[in-house]
């Protein structure tokens, strides 16, 4: 049985003064996620990451196309008791403190008294909220409430997990600890489908990833097997501070950062670029062939319309 | 009800006591203390009516405003920071969610009234120190005004969940007003012909009857109030109240959280 299938779930949101016009969230998705797999959901901002998400909590309705959840319609209030999610930046009642919230939740989510009791205790210690307990949530710093709202995604124990940008806006040791709780669920034979687009992350942490842009799935796979899939394109760094324009007419998108200019073209065009530059009398700094890492994969793929940040 | 709806209207009556929007109790109090001596310059007779008047009025007003203001952000406070989502993701209806958040504020609103009902009862036993079985009539009155308060909960409730918070404010508060008038509108409903009596007709019956909940004057002079006509409003205000939640959540079901 599949932890998640999506099957052609679409998302058009009418847009404009008088709702006419269509603007485009999601195309038909179709995806498979395996139970007891970390699947990554990877994208640029904008992607349709959290559109796909927001489907399959029922927080949105589809334009067409289904989903099922461990077996069973992704609808069905059964499922939704089997599932955790953890919003992106979640924000929760600020009056509230974390043993509060959680029994809240739990209460919620169909725990007794009893289990909610045993429970939130163990889960406070497990995020490091166990001194914090009774502090109310608006003393809060966001790192605390990622913490806060990982514990309530995984209150019930839940056989799937969604967590989305689960790592977003984190200092460095909080991401870390947020991969570890990822890694730790996984062990624990739980399936973890989050949305990220920090790639370092997914690469570390996921099976499997899908890569999303503009609304449309562009690869499914493996990590390992999606970057070691042979590239013929390469990358051109110099020293410069604007574009040059025989690159350009070559196929090859210029990135100006700082004092540097990166460019990606096919190796055919390699030769006539080095060419262009030594016209230019530019510094060549580096020529590097593509592939190897899941954010060259990313840009390769995605070309200029990603935000990649690692 | 379900553990769960019990769940959400706990967590909203919880929230909206830790919001201090129970303050206005003070204010209450404020407001009698102050007021007492003036009273004292007056007749007996007079103090008592305007002892009613003044108390029923302020718990009156001091209700409704907080049943707009709060029954307004009761879903766009939800939608806007987000705090629906871990909620809605669990099994939880939205239905048990609109219903829970009705009963929560209504809840507030119960414990607001009743404790401003103590403090009406102390103040005039302490003015005229005795009761009288025409004081208990004061209750049906105080009732009367829980059941405006919790259809101008439906109605506030209803307009957030398809308008913005200040729309709906405003959308609360027109049909607040509208009804206070309902009783004209069916008078001249009565006296006018052609399209504008079937037009008068059609609002009147629209627009909540508060009207018929508005007994404080009658109170305030010893008149008797009907059983027939608490029966009936206590009916109305819970048909009314119950239309108003599902066409809520008629809307609410539909509606993308984006």
């Amino acid at each position: 049985m599949l932890a998640v299938e999506i099957l052609g779930l679409e998302k058009t949101y009418a847009a404009g003064f008088w709702r006419k016009k269509q603007k485009l969230a999601l195309r038909p998705l179709h995806l498979e996620v395996k139970q007891g797999e970390v699947f990554g959901f990877l994208g640029p901002n904008g992607a349709g990451k959290t559109t796909t998400l927001k489907l399959l909590m029922g927080l949105i309705c589809p334009t067409v196309g289904t989903a099922r959840i461990l077996g069973q319609d992704w609808r069905d209030p059964a499922v939704r008791a089997r599932i955790g999610f953890l919003p992106e930046q979640p924000y929760f009642y600020d009056h509230l403190t974390p043993i509060e919230l959680l029994d809240y939740y739990g209460t919620l989510s169909g725990l007794s008294p009893a289990d909610r009791k045993l429970r939130i205790p163990k889960l406070l210690e497990r995020v490091g909220l166990a001194e914090q307990g009774r502090v109310q949530l608006r003393k809060f710093s966001k790192g605390m409430l990622q913490r806060v709202g990982i514990a309530q995604a995984v209150l019930h124990e839940p056989e799937v997990v969604f967590l989305d940008e689960p790592m977003s806006g984190l200092d460095p040791i909080g991401r870390r600890e947020v991969r570890d709780f990822i890694q730790a669920l996984n062990d624990e034979g739980k399936t973890v489908f989050f949305s990220t687009h920090i790639l370092s992350d997914a690469e570390a942490l996921c099976d499997r990833v899908a890569i999303l842009n503009r609304g449309e799935l562009r690869s499914v796979g493996v990590v390992a097997e999606l970057v070691s899939q042979k590239s013929n394109r390469v990358e051109i760094v110099w020293q410069g501070k604007s574009a040059v324009p025989a690159i350009q007419s070559l196929g090859g998108s210029c990135h100006v950062a700082g004092e540097t200019v990166r460019a990606v073209l096919d190796e055919s065009q390699l030769q006539a670029a080095l060419d262009a530059l030594k016209n230019q009398r530019v510094r060549l700094i580096s020529v590097n062939p593509m592939g190897g890492s899941l954010e060259e994969y990313f840009l390769q793929n995605l070309g200029e319309a990603v935000e990649v940040r690692s | 009800m379900s553990s769960r709806i019990r769940a959400i209207a706990f967590n909203t009556f919880r929230e909206t006591v830790r919001d201090r929007v129970l303050y206005n109790l003070v204010f209450f109090a404020l407001l009698l203390v102050t007021m007492a001596p003036l009273f004292g310059q007056i007749s007996i007779g007079v103090q008592r009516v305007l002892l009613v008047n003044l108390s029923l009025s302020a718990i009156s007003i001091f209700g409704t405003v907080i049943s707009i203001f709060v029954g307004i952000s009761l879903v766009s406070k939800e939608i806007e920071k987000r705090t629906l989502y871990p909620v809605l993701s669990r099994p939880v209806g939205r239905g048990e969610f609109i219903v829970g958040k009705y009963f929560g504020l209504s809840g507030t609103l119960l414990v607001n009234t009743a404790a401003m009902a103590l403090g009406f009862y102390l103040a005039l036993f302490l003015m005229t120190r005795d009761f009288t079985r025409a004081d208990a009539n004061v209750l049906i009155a105080i009732y009367f005004i829980f059941l405006e308060f919790i259809i101008i909960i439906g109605l506030a409730l209803l307009f957030s969940s398809f308008s913005t918070p200040l729309f709906s404010a405003l959308f609360a508060l027109s049909m607040f007003i509208a009804g206070t008038f309902a009783g004209d509108l069916r008078t001249f409903a009565e006296i006018t012909h052609g399209p504008q009596k079937w037009l008068a007709i059609a609002t009147s019956y629209l627009i909540p009857n508060l009207t018929s909940l508005n007994v404080i004057t009658r109170v305030s002079h010893d008149q008797f109030i009907p059983r027939a006509l608490v029966a009936y409003n206590t009916l109305y205000a819970m048909f009314y109240a119950a239309a108003t939640i599902c066409a809520a959540l008629l809307i609410f079901s539909r509606r993308d959280l984006k």
